[in-house]
């Protein structure tokens, strides 16, 4: 890798194509269209193969050429490759062949993969100078905001919905960053974020420095890719709050094709929404590209429940281009997915996870995703984070004194006691 | 009909830096039109060649998206208050 080669050259309107110098902007001054990186994808083409990313550290900067930063990282140089993990019991629970989790539960070191955008924000917001960092939450962005942002010397701000689970409210606040509960939806934080933004010079995450934050979830489907062997799932289902993360790895996919890293070959993405806040499943499933918003969104699954999402109309474009579909589910159908990840794959999900696994069922019970197909999750945060969602729904441990007596006639009936005969 | 738009900051150089226009129009489409005569250039703004309300950009009639009524053939009324606003990105 060349110490200071920069492969992304502007910022360009995903709507009118316009170009931007690389700075914290994130809108067109034409036609307000949202701002992306653009690479020099001949350039990336000569300076990357699976050889050279094969040699490199096992984290998600080892795509650091598809990654829009100038220099090399300075914040969360570990963050990413979580691991791929082949789910054969889950499988065979849901009814299909090949089925992997991409468990971003352990990604570092804030356990979600809102890690993987703000190391690339962070790093970006320190190029450009910035002191102070900040975002607009449903809590595991904040909870990365604070962590890396406490470990590269920044200081933070984290704006979230004054309601959002106590675990992700305390994860904020130990990094000893400035938590700001604000009294309304994830919408109404959003709007407040881009005023101050406006009005102050600091770096906003997901405002003012979009444009790189959102390229960081391009590492998940890059290490996907990688992890299956050089090549994409044909299925890859994936949670939806504003809609980026889908379009992101959707990119990622086509990036890796068009340098040549992969060839050509079909894939479809799929979007997975809570019932209680579906505005974009909505909206594709009723053919449409006008995504309407949702004003008072109503589910567990608060870190999904954007009302008003900013890529909406992308992760349509991207579920229709690659012959995807979208999904909803209800918190039932939640706590049963979070339950089903854990039970028969070993991996305990927050609410999102839940989302991904019970819509995953519904879009194979629908024939939507072929049983014998190969098919990815994504797994985008750990369950310890919202617990309180669960709580009361996976049962109480059964409380005896220290006596053996006591304990044989507890487990006396148990089935798998029962079953292996023993006897005492 | 007189009816004031509240125009957004990135458009107010085109407006003479005026946070509120007052207008008239029976539609929306009236009413753009009726802006981009006191305002030249507005209107290239707010929708594209073919003439359709922009993507990235909203229009409210007292607080609800015209998207979800009749987009520019939305009727306005005498004091209706129309507002501009670009998409907030963020998520």
């Amino acid at each position: 890798m060349s110490e200071h080669q920069t492969f992304f050259s502007n910022l360009k309107c995903r709507e009118c194509g316009s170009l931007y110098p690389k700075e914290a902007i994130h809108i067109c001054e034409f036609d307000f269209g949202p701002l992306e990186a653009a690479y020099d994808y001949d350039l990336i083409a000569k300076h990357i193969n699976r050889k050279v990313i094969e040699s490199r550290p096992q984290t998600m900067w080892r795509y650091r050429e598809l990654l829009p930063i100038d220099g090399n990282p300075t914040v969360g140089e570990q963050v990413g490759f979580t691991p791929l993990v082949r789910a054969d019991r889950l499988a065979k629970h849901l009814g299909v062949d090949e089925l992997y989790i991409k468990n971003d539960t352990v990604n570092y070191p804030t356990l979600s993969f809102k890690d993987r955008v703000v190391s690339v924000a962070l790093s970006r917001a320190k190029e450009l100078g910035f002191k102070i960092v900040a975002c607009a939450s449903t809590g595991n962005l904040a909870n990365s905001v604070a962590a890396n942002a406490a470990a590269a010397g920044l200081t933070s701000y984290v704006l979230i919905p004054a309601n959002l689970e106590k675990s992700k409210i305390v994860g904020s606040l130990v990094y000893g960053t400035q938590v700001i509960g604000i009294e309304g939806a994830y919408d109404q934080v959003n709007r407040l974020c881009s005023e101050i933004a406006g009005k102050y010079g600091w770096g906003f995450v997901n405002v003012n420095l979009r444009p790189y934050y959102a390229e960081g979830s391009k590492s998940m489907g890059f290490e996907i890719a990688e992890q299956l062997g050089w090549k994409l799932p044909k299925h890859t289902v994936i949670p939806m709050a504003s809609g980026s993360l889908l379009t992101k790895i959707h990119k990622a996919y086509k990036e890796f094709i068009r340098v040549g890293i992969l060839d050509e070959q079909s894939f479809s993405v799929h979007g997975a929404q809570a019932s209680g806040c579906s505005p974009i499943s909505e909206a594709h499933k009723k053919h449409s590209d006008i995504v309407k918003p949702v004003p008072n969104p109503n589910t567990i699954v608060k870190s999904l429940a954007i009302g008003t999402p900013a890529d909406g109309y992308y992760a349509i474009r991207s579920m229709t281009e690659t012959g995807g579909s979208a999904e909803d589910c209800t918190d039932e159908e939640v706590i049963r997915g979070i339950r089903d990840l854990a039970e028969y794959a070993g991996i305990f999900s927050e609410t999102a996870g839940g989302v991904t696994v019970a819509c995953a069922r519904k879009l194979i019970d629908t024939g939507k995703i072929p049983r014998n197909e190969s098919i990815v999750l994504c797994i985008t945060g750990h369950g310890l984070k919202t617990q309180e969602a669960i709580h009361g729904h996976v049962g109480e441990p059964r409380i005896i004194n220290p006596s053996l007596r006591e304990f044989e006639a507890l487990i006396a009936n148990d089935a798998a006691v029962l079953e292996s005969g023993h006897k005492s | 009909m007189p009816v004031q738009v509240r125009i957004p900051a990135p458009l107010r150089k085109l407006t003479n830096d005026q946070e509120i226009v007052e207008t008239t129009g029976a539609n929306i489409g009236d009413v753009l039109n009726a802006l981009n005569a006191a305002h030249p250039g507005l209107i290239e703004r707010i929708c594209d060649e073919q003439g359709n309300v922009r993507r990235f950009v909203n229009i409210f009639v007292n607080d609800e998206d015209i998207r979800f009524q009749q987009e520019k053939a939305t009727p306005v009324k005498d004091g209706d208050e129309i507002s501009i606003v670009p998409a907030i990105a963020g998520g």
